[in-house]
């Protein structure tokens, strides 16, 4: 299968499925049951499951598309953390429990993303894997606007017996699953902000056609295309969460999305700042999901003490070795 | 967006030449100091050239009849980065490999592709690229150097600038007006083979701020060309300089100028033994951006390789890519003097120095900043 042979059914599905509509009601607190119904129906939560446990088998390389478009469409769910959770679990032979479940690591006194619309958490605290359900937590709302994150105050004592992670390092995962999310978002924000750039008449003409809105949408389209291809090192890292990749993906997501959504905001005017333009349901993601899971200094911190503990190789050959190559041959 | 640029990977029998090369390399920079390797492909050393030619390292995507090794633009990335990330001195092959040979092999007759191409995969053949004038720059349509015919080819009249390697070159290939005014802009241009032996040529090397003197100027009085000095089609000039300018911007030379000083850097901070967040975080964030932007560079290759003439993608990449080698210096020298009490290296001041100096020159040299965001906006659909 073609990466647009998985991609493109499930992009028709979220065109469908989740409209702006769709994400600004689930936003302000309504029903998230029937969108998750539909998701869940298509399949793709299994997407990383084994296929002897009933999964389609995919690696994260593969699926890459499907967590972009996740963030293109702006959807309000934990989809990409559901993924990664029911790969997880499938691989203990444990059992994977119904509906959205967000990921969390450490001690995570930070909004949890996406924690106001799961039922359960996969948390990672000492090397430990456990599924705890978030209705047994003290949860509060973050209180960022139109966010979907909380506040959650995890159990003392947790009733869930857990599994030792063995290597999987969920805070890449979970920065990998929100690299290629902003990735995402960015390629959406910059076709509308082009789009707009040729519609809007001022001076007589396209904004689009004065150079000085010309060289910041350039800068633009290069921090998004930087952001797809860090999120795909990042993907191609796989499930044991090669913190090198994840550490790349992150950084540069987190790095560009100021840049994109500021441009894009810049180029629209004030029409871009009301609510009930789309274009805020993008650039408030990328600022949340900048964030989230550790911001730009954060991983760029981690990969420089993994570069600083191989200081003898090259930097080519550090890039070669230890940050996973992606893509066909 | 750009979707063209997707992830790309080295085929294994592209990867296999980076350790032979290797050993080559090791040999040539073993006796540079740190600043000169970091001019790397504006440092000269014909020998060099001659032994990568030798060892069937230059020429890679041409086709074997003209002495090439037919491999392709992958087998070239994994040559050039190794050089480049070497800091090997490959300014006197570096513009003939690159972009004359494609160019000869593309739009030359056969003749002419017999009479150049062997000669530049042996490394013995050096070119340089006549398109800047003094009044021509960004406007590179509005170039003023002129060919007439005459009963046995041309008669060329005017002058180049910022010409790199023409005191060392063999050939130019020259951007010249054969009919029309400058106020035809793009039509009437054609490119010539100029044999830099010609009587009526003068080249006058140009001081750099650094000291250096890669670039030169060139006039041409009166200077007569065979007929054979026709590359192409008279009046496809610009045409064909355009694809000329995909060779040229889309290799990785365009992420790589500063490697050297990083590499060097990460040493001294590893000697140093410093652990400390800020430290970590520049490690880290050089090295985040190295590897996306190989990955972007790896994937204009791709589209190289699919015989594709990748414009605004390599303007792209090439924009990201100086951007960033154009800012490390000035972080890594930051770095270093935040740390007064550290024993530094008299190398590697030289080479941040060095690097810092000459870094504007990389978003100029082979299209401006503006201009290639230009190219990406036109990519874009703004224009
Ligand atoms: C180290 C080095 C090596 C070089 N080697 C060669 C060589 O081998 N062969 C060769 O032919 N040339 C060479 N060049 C020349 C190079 O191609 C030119 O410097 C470049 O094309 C810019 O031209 P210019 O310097 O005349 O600047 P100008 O074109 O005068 O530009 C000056 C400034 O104005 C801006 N500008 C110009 N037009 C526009 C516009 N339409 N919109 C917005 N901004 C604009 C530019 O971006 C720049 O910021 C070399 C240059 C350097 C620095």
């Amino acid at each position: 299968m073609t990466r647009e042979e998985l991609a493109d059914p499930f992009h028709r599905l979220l065109e469908g499925a989740c409209p702006p509509a769709v994400v600004r009601a689930i936003e302000s607190g309504g029903d998230w049951g029937d969108l998750w119904a539909e998701i869940e129906a298509s399949g793709y939560l299994d997407a990383l499951v084994p296929e002897a446990s009933g999964g389609a088998g995919l690696t994260l390389a593969e699926i890459a598309p499907l967590l972009m478009a996740l963030g293109r469409h702006a959807v309000p769910l934990p989809v990409a953390d559901t993924m990664i959770a029911r790969a997880l679990i499938a691989r203990t032979g444990g059992e994977r429990p119904d509906g959205p479940i967000v990921l969390v690591a450490g001690a995570a006194s930070a909004p949890v993303a996406f924690a106001a619309v799961a039922v359960h958490a996969l948390i990672e605290q000492g090397g430990v894997l456990r599924l705890i359900r978030l209705n047994d937590c003290a949860r509060a709302p973050s209180g960022d606007p139109g966010s979907l994150a909380e506040l959650v105050g995890w159990p003392e004592a947790p009733g869930a017996t857990g599994w030792p992670a063995s290597g999987v390092d969920l805070a890449a995962l979970i920065a990998i699953a929100r690299a290629a999310a902003m990735a995402g978002a960015g390629d959406r924000l910059l076709e509308m902000t082009v789009a707009y750039a040729n519609e809007r008449i001022q001076f007589g003409k396209p904004i689009g056609k004065q150079q000085a809105l010309q060289q910041q949408l350039a800068v633009m389209a290069e921090q998004v295309v930087a952001m797809r291809m860090a999120a795909e090192i990042g993907c191609a890292a796989g499930l044991e969460g090669n913190a090198a990749g994840a550490a790349v993906a992150k950084r540069i997501a987190s790095a560009a999305a100021v840049i994109v959504a500021d441009t894009a905001h810049a180029v629209h005017g004030a029409i871009g700042i009301s609510e009930e333009y789309d274009l805020q349901l993008y650039t408030r993601r990328l600022r949340q999901w900048r964030l989230a899971g550790g911001g730009e200094t954060y991983w760029a911190q981690r990969l420089g003490r993994l570069r600083l503990a191989a200081a003898s190789l090259t930097s080519v050959d550090f890039v070669r070795t230890h940050i996973t190559a992606t893509g066909t041959a | 967006m750009f979707e063209s640029l997707s992830p790309t990977q080295l085929p294994a029998a592209d990867e296999a030449l980076r350790e032979p090369v290797r050993t080559l390399i090791a040999e040539a920079v073993a006796h540079l100091p740190l600043d000169r390797r970091a001019r790397s492909w504006q440092g000269f050393d014909a020998a060099l050239s001659r032994k990568l030619g030798q060892a069937g390292f230059l020429g890679l995507t041409l086709p074997k009849r003209y002495g090439g090794a037919e491999r392709g633009p992958f087998a070239r990335f994994v040559i050039v980065e190794e050089l480049l990330a070497a800091g090997a001195p490959v300014a006197a092959h570096w513009i003939a490999d690159r972009q004359s040979a494609p160019l000869i092999l593309n739009y030359g007759n056969e003749d002419q592709r017999q009479f150049y191409l062997p000669r530049i995969c042996r490394g013995e053949a050096f070119f340089c690229i006549g398109m800047s004038e003094p009044g021509s720059g960004s406007d590179l349509a509005s170039v003023r150097t002129r060919a007439e015919r005459t009963d046995h080819g041309w008669r060329l009249n005017g002058q180049k600038i910022w010409t790199t390697n023409a005191p060392h070159s063999d050939y130019m290939i020259a951007l010249v007006r054969t009919s029309g005014t400058a106020e035809d802009r793009q039509s009437g241009l054609s490119q010539l083979i100029v044999d830099l032996k010609a009587p009526g040529i003068t080249i006058r090397p140009i001081v750099d701020l650094t000291g250096d003197a890669h670039f030169a100027e060139v006039f041409f009085d009166n200077v007569e060309l065979g007929e054979d000095a026709l590359i192409g089609t008279e009046g496809q000039g610009w045409k064909q300089v355009t694809a000329e300018l995909a060779f040229e911007r889309s290799g990785p030379e365009r992420i790589y100028s500063s490697m050297v000083l990083i590499d060097a850097w990460i040493a001294h901070v590893a000697a140093m033994g410093r652990l400390d967040g800020a430290t970590a975080a520049l490690a880290g964030r050089m090295t985040a951006e190295i590897a996306t932007l190989r990955a972007m560079s790896l994937a204009v290759t791709g589209l190289l390789a699919a015989g594709q003439s990748p414009v605004v993608e390599a303007s792209l990449v090439k924009d990201l890519g100086t951007t960033f080698e154009q800012a490390v210096p000035a972080w890594i020298g930051d770095d270093l003097a935040a740390h007064p009490d550290e024993p530094v290296s008299p190398d590697l001041h030289r080479t941040i120095a060095y690097l810092g100096q000459i870094a504007p020159s990389f978003s100029l040299r082979g299209g401006t900043r503006e201009i290639l965001r230009g190219i990406i906006a036109r990519g874009l659909g703004l224009r």
